[in-house]
């Protein structure tokens, strides 16, 4: 059974002096069990598609169902079904970090003790700062609350806006180990995430920009599509070597990736060795083809797009 | 704190501490910061990087210890830092109902550049941008990438120091993430101190050099390429993955 179905929505935000498209004919078939990431930059439409699945904007065009309720008929059975984490706070700053969550477990008539397991992974982190104001937490703590109130009441379906956002690389990991957990206990997970690494946790992901799905597809499916070749090059001079790469005749882009640069070109333009010759002028130069990664998938998709 | 010796060291930091109540937020960290260097402040959440970012800048009083940012004493000159220094915070600081020209004028006024000085800096600006046809534009219609452009810009609009990014690229798509590395790089080569925070791993590797901070102490201080060396691990993640997770701060 499919755990969210999308059929067709739309939405726009009309202002005095112009309309914004945020969703554009947008569909999407979620399992149950699933663990789903929607990719996309900031402005692509995801908190959108949150807003209108966690009943809190309706849709211009278009309906989706959640567990067979429909977000506009039945938002209040949808409402007890989900748990939802919104990009921007959702917190009380004035609240302690146990107040914040006991009053989401209030709300959903359960207390903390009730669900405690589901959410001490990620809740230990910052139960030592129980008594502290959510206000002076630091960005990563906060996010972390968020996340322990939008599980506290064991929902069936958590929508996740961004969750990791702000959140440090130890953190992430840990997160999501969690995530695969919820997973195994049958709970379905929509999460976006500006992280392209995570891309590879999730089950399925939807690419998403300026309000259209750009592709679905297992995260392996995506980066064997990628039909450009693609390598990746280091010397003592990377800001230099940038520029070489970028005025070569066959780069499409060039990017920095950390340590190296990813220099992406059409099929079989160019090898190694004619790289290398290229690049004579460079000390302690090393050039290897390599598989492509999600994320220079994405840029490659976000760039032929513009 | 006499002033640094060296002409070259533009942020140096001794023993600075910050406690809230009984709680060591920022706890005796030392380092220095070398002019036209791009300084990447890494930690785990919670550390203290923004805590002693704040401390830096002059708007929060440490508990103990010593700094001297741009040639200033953070606890007798906060002002004169304020004036040599920029700073962008992840929500980059713009007002987003007035329009472009509008926001350009506005950061001239508090960094006290006058009128024609405004002018000049912000056609310049304009130019350099390629704004001047949507400069009456609001900047809440602009994309996330050109607002992050614009604040940036304005966070150097007067020239400073130095500038402090905290978190600039957080939740930034991955080509507006590395085209904003395009402008630190070109700041740094204008001989603008760079001093960064980011959780992305892979900017770590364009920093000269990077502390990584753990419960409030610097553990690690370094370019990329000698802790790699030092450390005998060869990517930055895993060395702050394998310094971060001892963090065990209780209160
Ligand atoms: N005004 C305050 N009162 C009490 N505690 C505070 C205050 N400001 C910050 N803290 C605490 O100090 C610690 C360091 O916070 P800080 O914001 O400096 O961390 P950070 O390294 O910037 O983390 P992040 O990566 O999550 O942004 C945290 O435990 C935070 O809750
Ligand atoms: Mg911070």
């Amino acid at each position: 059974m499919n755990a969210i179905e999308i059929i067709n929505i739309s939405k726009t935000y009309k202002s005095k002096t112009k309309t914004i498209t945020a969703l554009n004919n947008i569909s999407l078939e979620i399992k149950e069990g699933e663990l789903f990431g929607l990719i996309g930059p900031d402005g692509a439409g995801k908190s959108s598609l949150f807003r209108i699945l966690a009943t809190v904007l309706l849709p211009d065009v278009g309906s989706a169902k959640i567990l067979n309720y429909d977000v506009i008929k039945n938002f209040k059975n949808i409402r007890k079904l989900i748990g939802y984490m919104p990009g921007r706070f959702s917190l009380y700053q004035d609240l302690s970090v146990e107040e914040n969550l006991k009053f989401f477990a209030t709300i959903f008539e359960t207390t903390i003790e009730e669900n405690y397991d589901l959410i001490s992974d990620i809740y230990k982190q910052i139960e030592p700062f129980k008594n502290r104001r959510a206000g002076k937490l630091s960005g990563g703590m906060k996010q972390k609350l968020a996340l322990s109130c939008a599980l506290i009441h064991k929902p069936k379906i958590l929508l996740l806006d961004e969750p990791t956002t702000g959140v440090d690389p130890v953190s992430r990991k840990e997160f999501w180990e969690i995530l695969k957990k919820l997973k195994s206990q049958g709970i379905t997970i929509l999460v976006s995430t500006p992280y392209m690494d995570e891309a590879n946790l999730c089950d399925r992901i939807a690419l998403i920009q300026n309000g259209k799905i750009l592709d679905v597809d297992l995260p392996e499916n995506i980066v064997n599509k990628f039909d450009k070749d693609i390598f990746s090059v280091a010397s003592d001079n990377m800001f230099l070597l940038l520029n070489d790469l970028r005025n070569y005749s066959h780069t499409l882009s060039c990017f920095a990736f950390g340590d190296s640069h990813h220099l992406v070109i059409e099929r079989n333009k160019a090898d190694e060795n004619l790289l290398i010759q290229y690049l004579s002028r460079h000390k302690n130069l090393s050039v290897k083809k390599i598989e492509p990664t999600i994320e220079d998938c994405f840029m490659q998709m976000l760039q032929s797009e513009n | 704190m006499t002033t640094p010796a060296e002409k070259d060291i533009v942020i140096k930091v001794e023993n600075l501490t910050k406690r809230f109540g009984d709680f060591t937020a920022v706890n005796q960290i030392s380092f220095e910061v070398n002019k036209g260097e791009i300084f990447g402040f890494l930690g785990a959440n919670g550390a203290g990087k923004t805590t002693a970012m704040k401390m830096l800048i002059g708007i929060l009083n440490p508990t103990s210890g010593k700094a001297n940012v741009a040639g200033f004493d953070i606890y007798n000159q906060p002002e004169q830092i304020k004036r040599n220094i920029g700073y962008m915070s992840q929500k980059f600081s713009l007002y987003e109902d007035l329009t472009i020209a509008e926001n350009i004028n506005f950061f001239g006024g508090i960094y006290g550049l006058n009128d024609d000085e405004i002018k000049f800096k912000s056609e310049e600006l304009l130019t350099k941008l390629n704004f001047h046809a949507i400069k009456n534009n609001l900047v809440s219609s602009l994309p996330l990438g050109w607002k992050q452009k614009l604040a940036f810009s304005l966070a150097i609009f007067h020239s400073p120091k130095i500038v402090f990014l905290d978190e600039p690229t957080s939740g930034v798509d991955p080509i507006t993430r590395r085209q904003f590395w395009d402008l630190i790089y070109e700041a740094s080569h204008n001989g603008i101190t760079v001093f960064v925070t980011t959780h992305y791993m892979d900017e770590a590797e364009y920093c000269n050099r990077i502390s990584i901070m753990v419960d409030g102490e610097i553990k690690a201080l370094d370019s990329p390429k000698e802790l790699k060396n030092n450390f005998q691990i060869d990517s930055i993640d895993d060395i702050f993955y394998l310094l971060a997770r001892k963090a065990k701060r209780i209160e």
